[in-house]
């Protein structure tokens, strides 16, 4: 009885997080985003300075109609929503924010290789959408997602292996343990490859070619509506809660701080998610969009070669203290 | 071409990507300059175009502003009315009184030329812009709602502080300079044969006294 307690409460603590933490990073951007560009953003829903606004949005998109078009697949297109979102709730509930039993959904002994397959499925619910949707600008920017997936993936893996190659396991809380400071310089390279690969998985600008509103409408969310594309939405956001919890626990140390150390360690851990957050918006308000093949360029020539040069670093700096 | 160039810095990889987030972070701690209108009035300039103000004492009738608007929109009725002679003998008098003076801000483009042509400063901007109606034709206001925007016309501003003298003082300034000159020239006439520095032999103009004040 006490473990099916224990079970439930931590799958509720952990779908709340889900709920809360996307539209916390969504309002956020939209306060930032104003202020970086002279503006104010949402002042009016929910009273003061506009904090229910993605509440707001949310009322709207569930009071429109759900439109499937005539030609369109119809259960890949109406699955295609849950598959991008579900993933970064599996994810979430493996993330350690704290060096406690209870301050994890679920400790996975393969942490990394279970977090980032699944990530790797979000964007299938892209694909899905895109090839479900009989629309030439879907099929655009389904066709963009997968080549944006397959030039992204590999570096992101490689640099994770870096870490786990420093850590010597692939468990989230075992990378954190043997996490030392002076891992951030040794893994910095690693770290930015990682960042920057997990942007373009998610489809954020400037690598947000798929959705280029100005060439091909919303790329494959052009045909959704209501909640099915609210859904879609809230998977980009649920993603950069994943992405910057992920890059904290494997590069920046998790609880790991300077002081505070018992107790203390989730605020370590949701502080630097939060700074990454705001980094991710930061990036999105000041660069433009890059192109298809500068987006190709920029993986194949650059950050998978980075991400070969760390792992190579890894290696010869562990060696040398192993000695 | 190129040769022609100054020689650049040597650039280190990255730079722009920097100043690029150095600008969105420089202007995120700025003011922002967003105005929040329905909740909080513009501060607008005296100038502002808003609205066209009528000061009726002033109007004569003489319909420039009438003739000059580029798209019609100012509409004025009139009659004669004889004014009786002032003194005993005199000749009767003939004057204009308004009747109707509308303008149609349907049509109006804001251009302010009857505001510059009117010789008698009967007509003002004023800053006032709420006026907006469901109606087209509530958009044309009639003498009294004119005659009202006159309570809203801001006091003219300042001149710059280099700014030329307006000609009214300009001209009397001038004239009183003259009188005084004249004052202190007729003052020193009964001690003749002691010069004083500015004394102007009579009949000859100083300079700058020249023609009419």
């Amino acid at each position: 009885m006490n473990d099916v307690l224990d079970v439930a409460l931590r799958l509720i603590v952990v779908f709340v997080a889900f709920l809360v933490l996307p539209l916390v990073v969504g309002q956020t951007e939209h306060k930032v985003m104003a202020h970086m560009q002279g503006r104010l953003g949402p002042m009016y829903a929910g009273g003061f300075h506009g904090w229910a606004q993605l509440v707001a949005d949310g009322v709207k998109f569930a009071q429109k109609e759900d439109i499937v078009p005539a030609d369109a697949d119809r259960r890949i297109f109406q699955l295609a929503p849950a598959v991008a979102l579900l993933p970064y709730l599996l994810v979430l509930l493996a993330i350690p924010i704290g060096p406690s039993e209870g301050a994890v959904g679920q400790v996975v002994d393969a942490g990394i290789f279970f977090v980032l397959a699944v990530m790797g499925v979000g964007v299938l619910g892209s694909l899905m959408a895109g090839w479900a949707s009989a629309n030439k600008f879907s099929l655009l920017g389904g066709l963009r997602t997968a080549a944006q997936l397959l030039a992204y993936e590999l570096p992101m893996l490689l640099a994770a292996a870096s870490v786990a190659m420093a850590a010597g396991t692939v468990s989230l809380p075992g990378i954190i343990d043997a996490f030392e400071w002076w891992w951030v310089p040794w893994q910095i390279v690693g770290a930015l490859v990682f960042f920057v690969a997990g942007l373009a998985e998610l489809q954020r600008p400037p690598f947000d070619m798929p959705v280029a509103d100005s060439e091909i409408i919303f790329g494959a969310y052009t045909e959704y509506t209501g909640l099915r594309f609210a859904l879609f939405l809230l998977a980009e956001y649920a993603g950069i809660v994943v992405l910057c919890g992920l890059t904290t626990v494997l590069f920046l140390g998790g609880w790991h701080g300077p002081w505070g150390a018992d107790g203390l360690g989730w605020v370590w851990t949701l502080l630097k998610t939060a700074v990454l957050a705001f980094v991710v918006i930061w990036l999105r308000v000041t660069y433009p969009r890059l192109r298809e093949d500068q987006l190709q360029k920029l993986s194949w020539t650059l950050l998978v070669p980075l991400a070969l040069a760390q792992i190579a670093l890894t290696g010869i700096v562990k060696v040398a203290i192993n000695q | 071409m190129t040769e022609s160039l100054p020689p650049t810095r040597p650039r280190i990889p990255g730079a722009g990507l920097a100043k690029g987030l150095a600008v969105t972070l420089r202007t995120m701690t700025r003011k922002t300059v967003t105005e929040q209108y329905p909740d909080v009035q513009p501060e607008l300039p005296p100038r502002t175009r808003g609205v066209i103000g009528l000061f009726e004492e002033n109007c004569t009738v003489c319909m420039l502003c009438a003739r000059e608007c580029p798209d019609w929109c100012i509409y004025i009725d009139s009659h004669k009315e004889t004014v009786p002679a002032a003194v005993e003998g005199g000749r009767e008098r003939s004057r204009n009184v308004l009747d109707r003076f509308a303008i149609d801000f349907a049509l109006c483009m804001y251009c302010g030329i009857c505001i510059e042509v009117c010789p008698f400063d009967a007509l003002f901007w004023s800053p006032e812009f709420e006026y907006a109606e469901t109606d087209i034709h509530e958009l044309t206001h009639e003498r009294d709602r004119l005659r009202e925007w006159m309570w809203t016309v801001p006091a003219p501003p300042a001149l710059d502080p280099a700014a030329e003298e307006p000609k009214e003082l300009a001209a009397a300034r001038k004239a009183a300079d003259k009188l005084a000159a004249a004052q202190a020239a007729a003052a020193e006439e009964p001690t003749p044969g002691e010069p004083t520095p500015g004394e102007s032999t009579p009949g000859e103009p100083t300079p700058g006294e020249e023609g009419p004040a």
